[in-house]
């Protein structure tokens, strides 16, 4: 069972006492009615599944509820980084640099 | 029946056992005498039974092969009753105690004489691959043929017949240093960790510490025997606080972030298991450092002839000696091709056990052993192999090919083999290591860690205690201490893959649980499988309840001989959890029964109990499903509630409606994005069905919302739907609108929610009411007021589920049970009755009202459902409102919300059936949709349904039709609302 650091208890956490949400960093336009529909299709059904890096959101669903982001190794499984929802996403830099 | 004999091959002054000890047991219904601290396998060769079962594939008689956990062979049944049967058992490993029950498997009738040993005759049609090859075709031959057979020969052992009535216990630790193997490696890093005040947890599968230590009859260190250095480090490590000791506890799992599972078996070993004791306690570790000290496996010789019983590993002999003061025989023969085949020959040429010889496949061997050897006048053969064994239920001879091609034949009752020792990769391979080819000793080693975890001494590769003692210190961060050793014995050396000139005549067993011969393995390579994995898989070598400890390293030898490639170029399987067979009972724990799931009740549930209500799952609740009256069925009882609530009154535990309080400046704004209606407009006091889409379109969760005030909304959700309809909007609020000032609080427990409906309703609650007026001028369908109830703060709904005048009152639950008794005591003399959700079922349905998620399935748009109106298209945004607009949600022919009448009034059609238009047409048919609700209705006395259906909406009138198995049933295309379509009783 995974260990998952909550930005927000800032505490280790058991993964029971989470919920993967999907993918990060996809952002509900203002503007939706505007979107043509294949704007639409990718904002809301495609999907990266990559083998690797993974940016992804959790919620601490049975702890405090919140919503954040995390950086994890699909193939090993680490978190590499877990940062508060609303906070911007890490360049492509500071990830590289999270592989070391 | 007591034991005819008296443990013949019980050697005087060996091993570690008392005669004071002797206990009785039964195998296959015979009694035999053993000593405490057996393991049964011990205690049956004492008593010279080597015969322990059948193969799997070739019903071939088996005797035990090693004298630990990867024992392939001796597997037998244990029974304490019909429930406490236990299946697989390895007699290497079970613990003898006074009164066991053993018996074989796989074999009928007897082990003696089996029938299903014609397998082996037939041996020439069931190669590698047979089912893949056999099995193929025809089609028709699977249901009755194939997969009969299959299901019959596959599985070993039976299962008990009655569930498990042991108590299995959980547990979860923490610790700096958890180290899983107390041999000599395990027992000096935690002695040494121990020093530095860690915390120490030290595993171990064995009854005893001390690992290979407690077999060696000549190893000195630090001045004592090795069971005696073991039994004091122990004893030292027995008085620190900071070391817990687990034996017979085996580290089956190794998961992420150093998570290990072990299991400690608890009572499996004594004779009556104290009723206060679970059987197994599973042990959930989170350590800081995982140190694996898990040993070496002692693979066996692959030649011809090498699974009679009486063909033993020679650690596994050694170890019968000197543990438990057993031989395997009278005159062995010994082949080998490393040296720790020699101790073991000589410590029983010590124990009057005759050698016959030694077969050595090496041209070269250490001048010390061959003079040993001579010394005790033992022949040694080197350069030489066992070409062939004869006996069928016990080895009697052994075929000698010599250096020189000579072949020499001997009289044997055994014969002890190693061709060395492969490192146990297991858990360092569960911890996602990747092991890495060591070509000058021809092992697999431990690469890089990738969770912080060591591994040493035997699993390590190390040969000697030096190096292990060495390891060990190393890996807890101390400082070598320098430790005596003397008399130490290499584990260097050996061979993988066939040996001898005539490896490739006969059957050379590899894997000897699965029956995989060397030359099925050569079979499979040269029908096309050149990867690890699909040798494994064709020829099932290694896939056993062994996991192929023992033939793995061969297996994978011999496919690349073939192959002509490197062994690491032909790649090693993944070794996976559990390391050995793991009981289900143990992963269950408590969580079974009542304790399975949480079983959630509302406040009235037992009142409903306690007035004969049959009960239904609904997500975790139990609802009350219907109240039968003496002698009445369910369909009668419903008929009955049905028609009380529509002629006078009824009431409904509504508790398990999903609440959500949605409170702040921004509540309106906030439900505008949530719900597909608007609410700026709702007046307080009022309320709104309101219905919840995903992004999509499609419709996720529906619910009457009552407006408090301009900030406060009290939000009803589905029964099953309050947790995702609560984590919907928490993304939203947290995720895209942060800056809305909204808070959202589950208030689904807090409030008791009683349903009181039908035209006698206002009548019923009225004089309970207190502040407020719930005239139906001042208080028409769909409003809310705070109020009191019964004197009780409430929250008062004037809605309806049924069609009828309703009310629901929201009570803290608290109150839930007093509310509802009082509204009850009115209700009952007025001719009211208590329904449950199949009456409250059947009355939404005559109104048409949907259940999402039953006639919905989340391809189901608002409009589909007939639900146009309740979506605000005015409205700059809301979830779904640009899902709504794709074109494949606006095209035509959608599956539409419709009711269905049956031609035939009384038949009543299944819910899920398929609609066609024409029931003549060739199968496939073409499926316009499929029922979604259905149900009798006795206030319209006819069967009423509702449907999902292609363009249903312009269908109406039509006539369509439902096959069944016995003939198509006709139904006709009706608008969904079968009961007062003007809603005139709602208002009333």
């Amino acid at each position: 069972m995974l260990l998952i650091h909550c930005p927000y208890c800032q505490e280790d956490r058991p993964e029971l006492e989470f919920a993967n949400a999907g993918e990060a960093h996809i952002v509900r336009p203002k503007n939706m009615d505007e979107m043509s529909d294949e704007d639409f299709e990718a904002m809301f059904f495609i999907r990266d599944n990559p083998k690797g890096v993974n940016l992804e959101r959790w919620r601490h669903a049975f702890g405090c509820g919140r919503f954040f982001n995390a950086i994890r190794n699909t193939v090993s499984d680490k978190f590499l980084k877990v940062y508060k929802a609303g906070e911007p996403r890490p360049s492509d830099e500071e990830i590289a640099e999270l592989l070391k | 029946m007591t034991a005819q004999n008296d443990q013949p091959f019980r050697v005087k002054g060996r091993g570690a056992l008392s005669r004071a000890g002797t206990i009785e047991f039964t195998f296959d219904g015979k009694t035999y005498q053993g000593l405490e601290g057996d393991t049964l396998a011990s205690a049956l060769l004492a008593n010279g039974v080597h015969l322990m079962g059948r193969s799997f594939k070739y019903h071939r008689p088996r005797g035990v092969l090693a004298a630990g956990v990867e024992e392939p062979n001796a597997l037998v049944g244990i029974s304490r009753d019909k429930a406490r049967h236990t299946p697989n058992v390895r007699a290497s490993v079970q613990e003898l105690y006074d009164g066991l029950a053993a018996t074989s498997q796989n074999r009928f009738p007897s082990l003696n004489f089996d029938i299903g040993s014609v397998n082996s005759l037939m041996s020439p049609f069931f190669p590698a691959g047979f089912y893949y090859k056999t099995f193929k075709w025809p089609a028709k031959a699977w249901d009755k043929l194939y997969e009969p057979f299959i299901r019959r020969a596959a599985g070993l052992g039976d299962a008990p017949t009655e569930s498990d009535p042991d108590r299995y216990a959980n547990r979860y630790a923490h610790c700096d240093v958890l180290i899983i193997g107390g041999g000599a490696a395990g027992l000096l890093a935690a002695r040494e960790a121990a020093k530095k005040k860690q915390s120490v947890i030290l595993c171990d599968e064995n009854p005893q510490m001390g690992g290979y230590l407690l077999s060696d009859s000549d190893v000195e260190i630090e001045g004592l025997s090795g069971p005696a250095w073991a039994a004091s480090v122990v004893a030292e490590l027995k008085k620190l606080d900071n070391v817990r000791l687990l034996t017979r506890t085996t580290g089956f799992g190794y998961f992420q972030q150093n998570m290990v599972g072990l299991v400690e078996s608890v009572t499996d070993h004594l004779s009556t298991p104290p009723a206060d004791l679970p059987r197994e306690r599973m042990w959930q570790v989170r350590a800081k450092k995982v140190v694996i000290a898990q040993g070496a496996i002692e693979r066996h010789m692959v030649f011809p002839g090498n699974d009679r019983p009486g063909i033993v590993l020679a650690g596994a002999a050694q170890t019968w000696l000197n543990r438990y003061g057993v031989t395997v025989g009278d005159r062995a023969g010994v082949f080998t091709a490393c040296d720790t085949a020699y101790a073991a020959a000589f410590d029983l040429y010590e124990a009057g056990t005759e050698i016959a010889a030694i077969i050595d496949t090496r041209s070269q061997v250490g001048d010390d052993l061959l003079a040993q050897a001579k010394e005790l006048g033992i022949e040694v053969f080197t350069g030489a192999a066992v070409a062939a064994t004869t006996g069928n239920l016990r080895v009697n001879g052994m075929t000698v090919k010599t250096a020189t091609g000579e072949e020499k034949q001997f009289d044997i009752d055994s014969l002890i083999m190693s061709a060395g020792w492969t490192p146990s990769l297991h858990l360092y391979s569960q911890s996602r290591g990747k092991p890495v080819w060591d070509e000058a000793s021809q092992r697999f080693l431990p690469g890089h860690s990738p969770q912080n975890c060591v591994t040493i001494g035997a699993c390590n590769g190390a040969q000697d205690l030096a190096t292990v003692f060495a390891e060990a210190a190393k890996a807890v961060g101390a400082k070598p201490t320098k430790i005596t050793v003397k008399d130490d014995v290499s584990l260097a050396g050996g061979v993988i893959g066939t040996t001898g000139p005539a490896a490739d005549k006969g059957k050379a067993f590899v894997d000897f649980q699965n029956d995989v011969t060397a030359k099925d393995i050569k079979l499979a390579v040269r029908e096309g499988m050149h990867s690890i994995e699909h040798v494994k898989r064709y020829t099932t070598n290694g896939m056993a309840t062994d996991q192929g400890k023992l033939s793995n390293m061969h297996g994978l030898a011999i496919a690349a001989n073939m192959l002509d490639k490197p062994i690491p170029q032909v790649g090693l399987t993944t070794f996976r959890a559990p390391y050995t067979p793991t009981t289900f009972g143990s992963f269950v724990a408590h969580t079974r029964g009542s304790l399975f799931d949480p079983s959630r009740h509302t406040p009235i549930h037992d009142w409903a109990a306690e007035n004969g209500a049959a009960f239904e799952p609904v997500s975790l609740w139990k609802r009350a499903w219907y109240f039968p009256q003496a002698g009445e069925d369910m369909h009668e009882a419903v008929d009955r509630e049905c028609r009380t609530v529509r002629t006078t009154a009824g009431v409904f535990d509504a508790s398990t409606l999903g609440k959500i309080e949605v409170v702040g400046p921004d509540a309106a704004a906030f439900m505008n994005i949530m719900y597909t209606n608007g609410w700026d407009k709702l007046k307080p006091g009022r309320a709104k069905y309101g219905i919840m889409l995903r992004e999509d379109g499609f419709i996720y969760d529906d619910g009457v919302v009552g407006k408090l005030s301009d900030n406060r909304f009290h939000v009803t959700t589905t029964t099953g739907g309050a947790p995702r309809v609560l984590n919907h909007m928490e993304d939203y609020l947290q995720t895209e609108f942060p800056d809305m000032r909204v808070w959202l609080t589950s208030t689904t427990e807090q409030w008791a929610t009683i349903a009181v409906q039908g035209p006698k309703a206002r009548e019923i609650i009225k004089p309970l009411v207190s502040g407020a007026d719930i005239s139906n001028e001042k208080f028409p369908h769909m409003s809310v007021v705070e109020c009191k109830v019964c004197g009780v703060p409430a929250r008062l709904f004037r809605i309806s589920f049924t069609g009828e005048l309703g009310f629901e009152i929201n009570v803290p639950a608290d109150y839930g049970r007093a509310v509802w008794e009082t509204v009850w005591e009115r209700a009952e003399p007025l001719g009211a009755c208590a329904y449950g959700t199949e009456a409250m079922h059947v009355m939404r349905a005559e109104k048409g009202y949907i259940i999402v998620g039953q006639d919905t399935d989340g391809t189901v748009t608002p409009h589909d459902a007939g639900l146009t109106w309740a979506v605000a298209k005015s409205k700059p945004d809301f979830v779904g409102k640009r899902g709504l607009q794709r074109p494949d949600l606006m095209a035509d022919g959608r599956r539409q919300l419709v009711g269905l009448k049956t031609t035939d009034p009384k038949t009543v059609l299944e819910e899920g059936a398929q609609i066609v238009d024409d029931p003549e047409q060739p199968i496939p048919m073409k499926m316009l949709g499929f029922v979604t609700s259905s149900y009798w209705s006795g206030t319209l006395g006819q069967s009423i349904a509702m449907a999902l259906i292609e363009g249903g909406a312009d269908r109406m009138g039509e006539k369509l039709y439902v096959p069944m198995p016995d003939g198509a049933i006709e139904v006709e295309v009706t608008g969904t609302v079968f009961y007062d379509p003007k809603g005139e009783k709602l208002h009333g």
